[in-house]
């Protein structure tokens, strides 16, 4: 039987908008997700498909005319010993800022090279959030910062903790923002694209020392990306996010082995192959939908080479189509077409599989 | 949507039919976006202060051109007898202002010319203020506008000669702007002033000396930019590409940002002429600018301050004007979005 | 950090020699100088002469030129004063001068700098836009409209303060031409405090301090102020510039006794060499400012202070 793993994160029918100077933008709309202890997700997306945002409505640094419309963000956590659950969404940013950003929710953002204060020595930006929240003394957490450094892999820490962050690498600048990240020893890591500035020599390492430090620690990890080479390397489950909504989630060998949503088939066959044989990269025709206009139906229905009817009308729901998996696609209402995954896609799949019983 | 829901939905006929056929390609289709040109506009209309600087200067500039003519006075027209006249404008006298009254004595009354107006009242001399001052903003506009049209040239040919040959000629030239730009221009406007003969075109000079440095700045900026672009093509485009096409491309580039230099220069050197005026050193007499004048009625600040006013309200809202008509355009330039 | 140091100072010499040549072509070229003096006795002529290198070739002329200036021996005035030491004159006034500078250049930084941090973490409210009118405002008129202002209204209507530098009462009298010498000091710091926090606001580090729960009060002064003030040497220049032209102007608006009423006066009366001592002594205070200001910059900015090397 399987043990039945701990809820930490809960999130429910949340809609975000945007007022800008043009209009409001509905920037998600409806998303449902879970994260379980111990366990690492994916959102996958392409850029303003509103995977930032999600993690920022989250952590309580939503830009400032972002407002979030409905729905609930439930957070369980253990505090000196007491479970405790909140609903993100009731709180005000302050207040989530405050007692769970850094605390126990903490983010690691995507460009090392501007997420540091350039003016400030590295030992003091991992030592600030410590002394902020545990109002530990400088010593202390002087102590622990450079643990910390140790942790993450960064040579000399004692020399690094009083340089600047224009004296270290791209690299070791992210390794860095890491260590803040654990500085408080959170219970859930928000990695947002955190390889994408990086060299793809280094990228293996910093997702190698993430899955590391996971294991150490107990600790959730939600993924943001758009590089389906995280995905495979990193994620347990995976959530594809398309328009401000999820249209498919599942845990990875579903998604991999068996992606039933038009999209989730667009992105799968965009990652180049070695053994690709067309002669032309596969790319999903069109442009994101603007989100200013409230267009009814699929928002992905005009760029679906797939799309029925009915998904210029009606909105598919999430369709359960067994184990974790589920689709918001109407192809998989019992009355729609059987509609296979593309050739391409399919062969490149049963490749996978095939290495996969080779190697046991 | 709840798979629960799917009971209450209603379907139609055709709805799980395809929508494309399955064979036909989709194309992308391009987004309607907005011209750069159109994007500036709109953004510049939405900045108030803009706006309201853009509108006060032409209603300056037409007065500058049209004014002088309103009535028969000139700039330089002498009736002693009507000397120190305060401010009298027909219709708003009935309020209580503008009534020609000093300490309460109808002056106009004490001289014998009840029948006569001066809008901006009349100056120790005489003379018709209404008149000087627009005569006199006509003056300082020219200076102003000269100066940095010559500086806009000059900037602009240093600029480009400077990044065009690059290497050793360039360090030169960009040492000696350096250094030439660490002089106060103060110092530089106030020593010419001295040494040449006192006149419009010796202002001019005087100004222009100094503020080209900026313009050659955004102009070797645009070069060496482009230069780095050329060293990506392959280079027989290089060598087909002679001066004047190189010009052709570096020209737009720069257009915006030398317009924006331009409309926050032209209060410098309006300013700076005023300067000059205040310790002496402006147009000689009879003629008139904006600082002339307001040197002139400082001398009798205390018992007629009506004399100044009107050329320091014009002068003030000029630069005003010219400040928040270059703040806006710098805005609505500038991509950065401050919203989302 | 010591080779950026030497680049200075090596800049601001050379440019210290370059208004030292200009002013050396202007005394040339003007006319009616000194030297030209027809009561001049022979005995006087010869060491006239002698002393400034007059009847020597150009360079040695400018050589000369170039010891006596930098040695404050700035020459005799000529018409305010006739034959008294120019360097006398000056030393008498500099003090006033450079402390009704001082006091405007605190003052108003002070006062910008609030100023423009309310308005920037305020972005978008009524407080952001009266601060950038005012700003707007303080920048665009020139300050001797509001020394005007103020000495007409507030010295001349209102009597609070004197108009007129009166020995007796040095404090109250510096009041009104101070506050008119900072308000442009006020409008420059506040309009760039204002627009370079908003950007710094916006950044990605303070979005990650964000994160890490940082209090807001604490964030802008650990993070947000030294990164906004870094860059202020970009508008110091300008500043300066406007203090010197300013400090003329309010000096004689207010008939105070510094070296900017002198310059005015000078200028009034062709006394030559007092205009080209006082010229070259604000060209050289200006220019020491700005070295102050670059080396300071180079102090602050850990990125310029501490090179990569250090790896």
């Amino acid at each position: 039987m399987k043990i039945k793993k701990k809820r930490v994160l809960s999130i429910r029918d949340l809609n975000i908008s945007f007022v800008t100077g043009s209009g409001t933008v509905n920037a998600i709309r409806g998303v449902r997700l879970d994260l379980f202890k111990g366990e690492t997700i994916a959102i996958v997306g392409e850029s303003g498909s509103g995977k930032s945002v999600t993690v920022k409505a989250i952590m309580g640094i939503l830009d400032s005319n972002g407002k979030i419309d409905s729905g609930s963000i439930t957070f369980d956590y253990e505090e000196n010993g007491v479970n405790k659950s909140v609903d993100l969404v009731q709180m005000k940013p302050k207040e989530i800022r405050y007692q769970i950003s850094g605390k126990k929710i903490a983010m690691v953002f995507q460009d090392p090279m501007t997420s540091l204060d350039p003016t400030m020595q590295i030992g003091k930006q991992i030592m600030e959030g410590m002394i902020e929240h545990e109002k530990i003394s400088k010593n202390e957490a002087r102590a622990r910062a450079l643990e910390l450094l140790e942790l993450v892999g960064i040579d000399a820490p004692t020399k690094r903790l009083k340089q600047y962050p224009h004296q270290l690498s791209g690299g070791m600048r992210q390794r860095v923002v890491i260590a803040i990240a654990l500085a408080c020893n959170p219970d859930i890591l928000i990695c947002d694209e955190p390889t994408t500035a990086l060299d793809v020599t280094i990228q293996a390492k910093i997702l190698e020392l993430i899955k590391d430090i996971q294991t150490k620690r107990n600790i959730s990890v939600i993924y943001i990306t758009h590089d389906l080479g995280v995905v495979a390397k990193v994620a347990d489950y995976v959530a594809v996010m398309y328009a401000g909504k999820i249209v498919e989630k599942g845990s990875i060998d579903e998604i991999f082995y068996d992606p039933r949503h038009p999209y989730t088939w667009g992105l799968l066959s965009s990652m180049p192959d070695m053994d690709t044989n067309s002669q032309r990269l596969f790319a999903i025709a069109g442009s994101p939908p603007n989100l200013l206009v409230t267009v009814p139906g699929d928002a992905f229905a005009p760029r679906n080479p797939y799309a029925l009817n009915i998904d210029f009308r009606l909105e598919p729901p999430m369709f359960d189509v067994g184990g974790q998996h589920r689709v918001s696609s109407w192809l998989c209402h019992p009355n729609a077409p059987k509609v296979e995954m593309p050739e391409q896609l399919k062969k490149r799949i049963e490749k996978m599989l095939k290495e996969d019983r080779d190697n046991g | 949507m709840a798979t629960k829901d799917l009971v209450q939905t209603e379907f139609k006929a055709d709805d799980f039919k395809f929508a494309y056929d399955r064979n036909a390609k989709l194309i992308d289709k391009t987004y309607n976006s907005t011209s750069y040109i159109k994007d500036v506009f709109s953004n510049f209309a939405k900045n108030k202060g803009a706006l309201i600087g853009i509108v006060i200067i032409v209603i300056i500039v037409i007065m500058a051109i049209i004014g002088p003519y309103f009535n028969a006075h000139t700039y330089k027209s002498i009736l002693i007898e009507q000397a120190s006249l305060p401010p009298r404008i027909p219709l708003l006298e009935n309020l209580g202002i503008f009534d020609g009254t000093r300490n309460g004595i109808d002056i106009y009354l004490k001289k014998g010319v009840s029948d006569i107006y001066y809008w901006f009242g009349s100056d120790t001399q005489g003379r018709d203020l209404f008149t000087r001052v627009w005569a006199g903003t006509r003056v300082s506009l020219i200076i102003a506008v000269s100066a940095v049209l010559i500086d806009i040239f000059i900037g602009m040919i240093y600029g480009l000669v400077s990044g065009y040959f690059g290497g050793k000629v360039d360090i030169l030239m960009q040492r000696i702007a350096e250094i030439l730009n660490g002089i106060p221009q103060l110092v530089i406007v106030t020593l010419l002033g001295l040494i040449l003969p006192p006149g419009i075109t010796s202002i001019i000079f005087a100004l222009m000396i100094t503020g080209w440095i900026g313009m050659s700045r955004i102009a070797r900026a645009q070069v060496l930019k482009l230069k780095e672009q050329e060293y990506i093509l392959a280079s027989k485009t290089l060598g087909a590409r002679d001066f004047a096409i190189i010009f052709k491309d570096i020209l737009p580039n720069i257009f915006g940002q030398i317009i924006i230099m331009s409309m926050f220069s032209i209060p410098n050197a309006i300013f700076m002429e005023a300067y000059l005026s205040f310790v002496g050193l402006g147009v000689p007499a009879p003629l008139a600018s904006l600082g002339s004048l307001i040197s002139e009625g400082y001398k009798s600040i205390t018992v007629m301050p009506y004399i100044i006013l009107s050329p320091i309200i014009v002068l003030a809202l000029l630069m005003l004007s010219f400040n928040l008509f270059a703040d806006g355009l710098r805005d609505a330039f500038d991509p950065k979005m401050k919203q989302m | 950090m010591g080779k950026y140091v030497l680049k200075r100072v090596a800049i601001s010499l050379l440019t210290l020699l370059a208004i030292l040549f200009i002013l050396f072509l202007m005394l040339e070229l003007m006319p009616g100088s000194p030297f030209n003096d027809e009561k001049l006795t022979e005995a006087q002529r010869i060491l006239l002469y002698a002393k400034y290198g007059l009847d020597q070739p150009f360079f040695i002329k400018f050589y000369k030129y170039v010891i006596n200036m930098l040695q404050g021996d700035f020459g005799v005035s000529y018409t305010i004063n006739k034959n008294f030491a120019v360097s006398v004159m000056i030393a008498a006034r500099l003090p006033i001068t450079i402390k009704l500078g001082f006091n405007a250049i605190v003052f108003g930084a002070i006062v910008g700098l609030l100023l423009g941090i309310v308005a920037a973490i305020k972005h978008n409210t009524w407080i952001d836009t009266l601060t950038v009118m005012i700003s707007t405002l303080g920048v665009s008129v020139p300050s001797y409209v509001f020394a005007l202002g103020l000495a007409y209204f507030v010295g001349y209507k209102l009597g609070w303060f004197p108009i007129l530098y009166d020995m007796s009462r040095p404090a109250e009298s510096s009041v009104l031409p101070s506050l008119a010498l900072s308000l442009f000091t006020i409008a420059n710091v506040a309009r760039f405090t204002r627009s370079e926090m908003i950007d710094v606001l916006g950044s990605d580090y303070i979005l990650l301090a964000q994160s890490k729960g940082i209090k807001e009060w604490k964030l802008i002064l650990s993070h947000a102020l030294r990164n906004t003030l870094i860059p202020i040497v970009t508008i110091m220049g300008p500043l300066l510039v406007g203090l010197l032209t300013g400090s003329m102007v309010v000096e004689k608006i207010f008939g105070i006794p510094g070296i900017g009423s002198l310059m005015v006066n000078a200028i009034q009366m062709n006394d030559y060499n007092v205009v080209i001592a006082i010229a070259f002594v604000y060209s050289a205070l200006y220019i020491f400012t700005m070295l102050i200001v670059d080396i300071l910059y180079g102090v602050i900015d850990p990125r310029i202070r501490i090179t990569k090397g250090a790896n």
